[in-house]
């Protein structure tokens, strides 16, 4: 048999996936394994499919993921640390018929920015509202976030997390649920390919809705942080499967009334 | 349409010069003493008509940066506040500097520091015209002195901003945010439906996407970036430094005073020729770029200067720099919401004069 070739198996019949046109040939800051990458790859190809290029202003938050305007081929704001709602808030009261969405970690949106996510959606601005909670200070070296579990260890948890002395992780989703603004509030996973699809159909509903004006979309994706964690890829994923999901349990918190 | 004559107070003029101006949105939070502006702009419910948007903010933080994300779209946006706000708000002003937008906050100044008092004071002048937030930046400052001059500086402000790109602040004070006085308001303008180039208003396939940021991680680059800001500044300082005089050609004396100082030192001035001194008034009317050229000149000429602030001193420092020691100066102010008298002012020059 005629050895296969890496031109024989590279043709257009064989292409099974690809990477999206609207993600940009910048290389990636993020540390190997780690979900924003994927998040961001799910979120260029629900825009791309939806043809929402030329309508969407996206606004990255402080973190890890303060970059994402050099990965994906839209316009995009950089917010100060936990301000994206406050930016989106305005860009979409100002141009109504844009696409607006935020992008934050669990630091950016439930700590520092608390006030902003919970009077973003009380208000119930048309807006998508990602949030990447992956339990720890990824971008500053992994310290504590509103979002360590009980007992997790992390630079400024040290002796993993008193919640005698530092309350128990905040469940946001679950907070902004409760607030009449929200029309859909689902949490999410990119760790694996079911999950991947599942995230892309949560997206594609809250284009929807925004198209439709009725209210704040507000999706949790339950992600990792591998060097945060000190653990391998495969490890942080483990990690995140036995002891982030049974407390982030993943699935639509609220869904608007068809 | 003809221009309109109305009785207002400082707070409504700039609410009614706002909307008449063609602003697209206002963000703010309510703080004495300037609430009305929220208010009015509630009340006149200007989505209805012109399509402003108006909305009351959270906090302050949330307000500015509201501005931030309308001006990363080239809207004509603004917020306004009193000081502990406008601390508040020092986080976002940073930012829209340092990603040259064009915006426009107005501070109606109370005594401080802390939460101070809610009476008017001039005591927020460093944190205007030195930066304010972090990192190396200015605002572009106007002082009005009346009522018309809040109105006016509204739409000036809005043009200064659009100009640089940069954020321009009404300094005024309680005084002239709560007094009423006769306003010529002008004409409705139409908002503007121009798409900047630079603004993030979704990317047609006929650009390269439009990224807001004033983040470089780049030293080297980040560096250029400050050098252009510094460029930025030194234009403003060659053509945007506005001041009115009185009675400086003889004078031997000259109040340097601003807002409601300036108003006092008017009287002062009158009262002080009257007993045969000659005294002379330069009212900085920008604040950032300081009349430094001006003030350098007459220094040569005069016998002193007297600085008239209601503030433990602030604005005399960019004097003495102005004048480079040629000539005395010195400072007279009130604090903590009082304003000084007319007559308290020309005891203090006298004293002033005695040296
Ligand atoms: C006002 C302000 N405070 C603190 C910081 C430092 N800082 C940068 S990112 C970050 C935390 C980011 O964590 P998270 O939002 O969870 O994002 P991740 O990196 O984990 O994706 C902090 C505290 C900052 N940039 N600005
Ligand atoms: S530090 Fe954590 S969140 Fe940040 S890129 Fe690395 S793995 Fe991802
Ligand atoms: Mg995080």
């Amino acid at each position: 048999m005629a050895e296969i070739t890496f031109n024989d198996i590279i043709k257009p019949e064989n292409l099974a996936y690809k990477k999206s046109r609207l993600m940009t040939d910048n290389i990636l800051s993020y540390c190997p394994g780690c979900g924003h990458g994927t998040a961001h790859q799910v979120l260029a190809e629900v825009l791309e499919e939806e043809n929402l290029q030329e309508r969407t202003i996206g606004i990255t938050p402080v973190g890890c993921s303060v970059l994402m305007y050099n990965y994906i081929d839209v316009d995009f704001q950089e917010a100060a640390h936990g301000r994206a709602p406050a930016l989106a808030t305005a860009v979409k009261r100002l141009m109504p018929d844009k696409f607006v969405f935020t992008y934050q970690g669990d630091g950016d949106l439930a700590a520092i920015g608390t006030a902003e996510t919970i009077h973003t959606c009380n208000r119930g601005e048309n807006i998508l509202m990602l949030f990447i909670n992956n339990g720890i200070y990824g971008m500053t070296g992994g310290q504590m976030a509103p979002t360590t579990l009980p007992g997790m260890k992390s630079s400024t948890s040290p002796y993993g997390r008193d919640v005698s002395m530092m309350g128990s992780p905040i469940k946001m989703a679950d907070i902004v649920a409760m607030l009449p603004g929200t029309c859909y509030v689902t949490r999410q996973s990119v760790n694996t390919a079911g999950g991947v699809r599942k995230l892309k159909r949560a997206l594609k509903k809250a284009v929807q809705y925004q198209n439709e004006k009725r209210g704040t979309c507000f999706i949790e994706v339950v992600s990792n942080c591998p060097s945060g964690w000190k653990m391998t890829p495969v490890e942080s994923n483990k990690w995140m499967e036995e002891h982030m999901f049974p407390f982030y349990p993943l699935g639509d918190i609220k869904v608007p009334a068809e | 349409m003809e221009k309109e004559l109305r009785l207002m107070k400082g707070n409504e003029a700039v609410a009614e010069a706002a909307i008449r101006a063609g602003a697209d949105g206002y963000f703010g939070y309510p703080i004495t003493p300037q609430s009305e502006i929220l208010e009015y702009l509630m009340e006149a419910n200007p989505q209805a008509t012109t399509g402003m948007v108006v909305l009351q903010a959270e906090s302050e933080v949330a307000a500015i940066n509201m501005v931030y994300g309308g001006a990363s779209c080239g809207k004509k946006v603004m917020t306004s506040s009193s000081s502990p706000g406008i601390s508040l708000k020092q986080e976002g002003i940073t930012y829209i500097a340092g990603a040259e937008l064009p915006c426009l906050i107005v501070n109606v100044v109370r005594g401080g520091p802390g939460l101070g008092t809610i009476q008017p004071a001039q005591s927020d002048y460093f944190q205007a015209t030195k930066g304010g937030g972090h990192g190396d930046y200015h605002l572009l400052v106007l002082a009005p002195a009346s009522v018309q001059e809040m109105a006016d500086f509204v739409e000036l402000g809005f043009d200064l901003a659009f100009k640089y790109r940069n954020p321009v602040m009404i300094l005024s004070d309680g005084a002239i945010g709560q007094m009423m006085e006769k306003v010529w308001l002008k004409p409705q303008k139409k908002r503007s439906e121009e798409i900047l180039p630079w603004a993030t208003t979704g990317k047609p396939a006929t650009r390269e996407r439009n990224i807001i940021t004033s983040l470089d991680l780049d030293p080297g680059r980040q560096e250029h970036f400050n050098l252009k800001l510094i460029a930025k500044y030194r234009e403003m300082e060659e053509k945007e430094v506005r001041f009115e005089e009185f009675m400086t050609d003889d004078a031997e004396y000259i109040f340097v005073a601003y807002g409601t100082s300036a108003r006092l030192c008017q009287k002062a001035l009158q009262l002080a020729r009257a007993e045969g001194i000659k005294a002379g008034l330069l009212r900085p009317i920008t604040l950032f770029p300081f009349p430094k050229k001006r003030l350098n000149e007459l220094a040569a000429s005069v016998k002193g200067m007297l600085a008239v602030e209601m503030s433990a001193g602030q604005m005399v420092e960019d004097v003495m720099l102005s004048v480079c020691g040629k000539t005395r100066v010195s400072h007279y102010g009130r604090m903590g919401g009082m304003i000084p008298t007319p007559e308290e002012v020309l005891e203090n020059l006298k004293s002033f004069i005695k040296g």
